[in-house]
């Protein structure tokens, strides 16, 4: 047994560490398209005091840690292009604190969206998080690292502006804390300490973020989502700012896909929303069907499609299969509103040149400050030239989203090669030193926001 | 053995490895895959095994005692297949079972799965001990040779060996007895039911004992058969049919359940305690049967009823499925799901951990022992709660 296999088996355990090539192959894979890379070994801790073991023995030798939480980012993020350990940080699965009167979670990195949504709706029914359309396994901790956003995103934003503060454990070892629980406080604020915001959008480069303070909302009694269509596209952003004007929806997704047929060519609104009472919600529908959308139900340009109650979680995993395949990946971005009908035509081209059924969506971003406009390509992970084919148009799609004047969210390499090719250099300059400072020996998640000049 | 000889060849790949499988209905706890629960190494989850599967038969990875060991500790609970989305989710169970009927077929599986498959060849039975010995647990009871009865009674064989077991299938004897139920045994003449062989992948041995299994009840006349075992009345029920072993085969709680709504059960004696119910996989999920005994257990005087978080289809297997109440590859550690489990059951403040399978009675006694909870959790068969209720000794 080789010393360093030795070592982690002292820190975790025996087994919670793996060389074997069982482990290796898994942990090797991303689920979109970016090729395997296998790691050296996988370990599975369960605390923050073992992962800074974990960590300082990989910054003493120099090895790759590349954390995973949910694995689900499907941008190749937690791929060990370098090799070195794969850290799966899901047994960290403790919701540590619900505070009710300052509306906040603090969570352990492993907290599934999952999780913590159930934990909710039995203890805390009168609170909610702003869950992403993953499927629940992704990780609260894994969702902010990569500002990730959900269903509540129009009123409140990006996950990663809901975080009061974090753990971390930095690439030298050390473990710090963000946040105003970093002065003995409790976490119920980021602000106004100095900012310090060196991990969110990091991917795991600059360290392990080992606990999260999340931020919770109201939850209403009912909630339920209402259905509405127009056939032109260049539509879509009116309808979107003048359904933020009403501040009446809690979520505002548009989307257009080429399956099923007979919806193809359509855009769709799913509008979720949410009431104490049957007063409150009557007065929320009567203002966003009649009053706001009324003028398009009436001239024929949209329709109603019904309102059903209860939010059911998007199945998007259903989107692997539509090849019969078992892969997709997408190319998320995030877009001024007002681009939705580029985008979309210029997606369903480049899905329809690689002969992939298309499917776009755009999630309303605060007051419509911004969308995360996504473009969807599936393929058959038993044939390679389905994969390239997709592989092709994800690239494609990274280099329309510059164009079109967006960023690329959570980008792959290729994604952040083009974005570093655009970034200020001074700016540039700034990250290289960052990186530096925190992560001298270049271990985190190595690949990824690598500065090369 | 390529990848292009295998049954699912055309399916495997289209697991994404979203991780629904892992998931109770409600997303509480992503551990509701034994083997994951005991391991939490992707690649002892249902998606990680298939793709391993996948990577075997394509010769990505090489088989060894590591990769037979990740699919043998599939206990074959169904969790993963209740809770897949996706449209080819009744196949990704068979998708492992495939695979280590290819593990059988190449003899290349673990050494404990070899020495069961090997016991029950041998006596017809997982334990190795002799034939002769099978109808010992129903010496000083009364109960009578297979003549003709209504029912057969089948054992199976944890009830028939197991010295824990064997207690619970006196007592549903006993039970039956009381209600006047016309019943017999078939004692040392009776074999292994072949469901745990053929979760192991062994199709041949398993056919082989279908086919014995069936003639022997046709030569003997039966027509209708009560199981004490959820495993025996999964195999009977759905793959003999594929055996012209077409009969009317029910599991005990079923027929518990009609006794009582005949009346054919005086259980004014009661049983004062709060008790849990733990659903076996083989009667839930795999059969869908979880209102049975919710209506035996409430029927009784003086019973509370608590549910565990995880119930119903979200109930977290006792760790014994697929063989491994006997091979054991999820044992020996606090994450073992009997262990999960017994905590669970204990956190509901029950005294009693009702089960309704020999398989969980052995793997939660033993539980219970290892987390030293004896003096707080009792674990007894439904079947033994109905005979005290029903004032048997």
């Amino acid at each position: 047994m080789d010393s360093i296999h030795q070592a982690l088996i002292e820190i975790v355990g025996e087994e919670q560490v793996s060389n074997r090539p069982e482990e290796l192959y898994i942990y090797s894979f991303d689920l979109g398209t970016t090729e395997p890379h296998r790691p050296d070994y996988a370990v599975a801790p369960r605390t923050t005091e073992e992962i800074q073991g974990i960590v300082k023995l990989a910054n003493k030798e120099k090895i790759p840690v590349v954390p995973l939480g949910g694995g689900l980012s499907l941008a190749g993020l937690a791929v060990p292009f370098k090799g070195g350990i794969a850290l799966d940080l899901k047994r960290m699965d403790s919701i540590i604190e619900v505070n009710e009167e300052a509306r906040y979670a603090v969570v352990e990195c492993g907290v599934s969206q999952g999780q913590l949504t159930t934990y909710l709706e039995r203890y805390y029914p009168h609170l909610t998080h702003s869950e992403p359309g993953a499927p629940p396994q992704a990780t609260i901790a894994g969702n902010v690292a990569i500002h990730g956003q959900g269903d509540l995103a129009h009123p409140y934003g990006f996950n990663s502006d809901m975080v009061n503060g974090l753990e971390v454990v930095l690439p030298t070892g050390e473990i710090c804390k963000f946040g105003s629980c970093s002065i003995g406080a409790s976490w119920f604020t980021q602000h106004p300490l100095p900012d310090l915001g060196l991990f969110l959008g990091w991917s795991g480069a600059t360290g392990i973020i080992t606990k999260v303070s999340l931020r919770l909302f109201p939850c209403k009694s009912i909630r339920g989502t209402g259905l509405f269509v127009v056939e032109n596209e260049e539509l879509v952003p009116e309808v979107m700012y003048k359904l933020s004007h009403t501040q009446m929806a809690e979520d505002i997704v548009a989307f257009s896909q080429a399956i099923p047929p007979f919806a193809s060519g359509l855009q769709h609104f799913s509008i979720n929303m949410a009431a104490d009472s049957e007063k409150e919600l009557e007065f929320k529908q009567e203002i966003i069907w009649d009053d706001t959308l009324g003028e398009y139900i009436r001239s024929g340009a949209g329709g109603f499609l019904g309102f059903v109650r209860g939010l059911q979680r998007p199945q998007v995993s259903k989107t692997s299969d539509w090849r019969k395949g078992g892969g997709f990946e997408y190319v998320g971005s995030i877009m001024p509103v007002k681009k939705y009908p580029e985008c979309y035509r210029r997606g369903r081209e480049i899905s329809e040149r690689h002969d992939i059924p298309y499917t776009v969506l755009g999630r309303c971003i605060g007051a419509a400050h911004s969308m995360m406009f996504s473009w969807t390509y599936a393929f058959n992970r038993a044939d390679p030239e389905t994969v390239k084919q997709a592989r092709e148009a994800l690239h494609e799609t990274d280099d329309l989203v510059l164009e079109l004047g967006g960023t690329i969210w959570k980008p792959g390499l290729y994604g952040q090669k083009l974005a570093m090719e655009r970034l200020d250099p001074n700016t540039l300059k700034l990250m290289k030193k960052v990186k530096q400072l925190l992560d001298p020996n270049g271990i985190m998640n190595p690949g990824n926001w690598e500065v090369s000049q | 053995m390529t990848l292009a000889d295998y049954k699912y060849a055309d399916t495997i790949h289209r697991c994404f490895r979203c991780g629904y499988c892992k998931f109770p209905v409600n997303w509480m706890d992503v551990n509701n895959c034994p083997a994951y629960a005991r391991f939490r190494m992707e690649t002892y989850s249902c998606g990680g095994r298939l793709w391993l599967t996948r990577a075997w038969l394509s010769g990505e990875i090489d088989w060894s005692d590591h990769l037979a060991e990740i699919l043998y500790s599939c206990t074959a609970c169904k969790n993963c297949e209740v809770k897949c989305p996706l449209r080819f989710n009744v196949d990704i169970l068979n998708m492992i079972i495939a695979a280590k009927s290819e593990m059988v077929e190449a003899g290349r599986i673990p050494s404990s799965v070899k020495k069961f498959l090997e016991n029950i060849q041998r006596q017809g039975n997982p334990y190795g001990h002799p034939r002769v010995k099978r109808g010992e647990w129903m010496e000083g009871t009364g109960i009578e040779p297979y003549q003709g009865h209504d029912f057969l009674y089948y054992v199976g064989c944890v009830g028939s060996y197991d010295t824990r077991a064997q207690e619970v299938a006196r007592a549903l004897g006993k039970v039956m007895q009381k209600a006047g139920v016309s019943f017999g045994v078939l004692g040392n003449d009776e074999n292994c039911d072949g469901n745990e062989v053929n979760k192991l992948g062994e199709e041949t041995l398993f056919e082989m004992l279908a086919e014995e299994n069936v003639a022997q009840f046709k030569k003997l006349g039966i027509q209708k058969v009560v199981t004490l075992s959820p495993h025996s009345y999964n195999a009977m029920k759905n793959d003999y049919p594929m055996f012209n072993g077409d009969f009317n085969v029910m599991h005990y709680i079923q027929l518990l359940d009609g006794l009582l709504g005949d009346d054919r059960l005086d259980i004014s004696g009661g049983y004062n305690a709060t008790v849990t119910y733990h659903d076996p996989c083989f009667l839930g999920r795999w059969n869908n049967e979880y209102e049975a005994p919710r209506n035996v257990l409430k029927a009784i005087p003086g019973i509370q009823l608590i549910e565990m978080e995880r119930n119903r289809d979200s109930t977290l297997c006792c760790g014994g499925g697929g063989g491994n109440f006997y091979i054991d590859l999820l044992g020996g550690s606090e994450r073992s799901p009997a262990r999960i489990r017994v905590r669970e059951a204990h956190a509901t403040g029950a005294g009693i951990l009702a089960v309704a399978c020999p398989n969980c009675l052995t793997m939660f006694e033993d539980a219970v022992k290892a987390e030293g909870l004896e003096e707080e959790l009792a674990v007894r068969d439904v079947s033994e709660i109905v005979a005290e209720a029903c004032g048997i000794k």
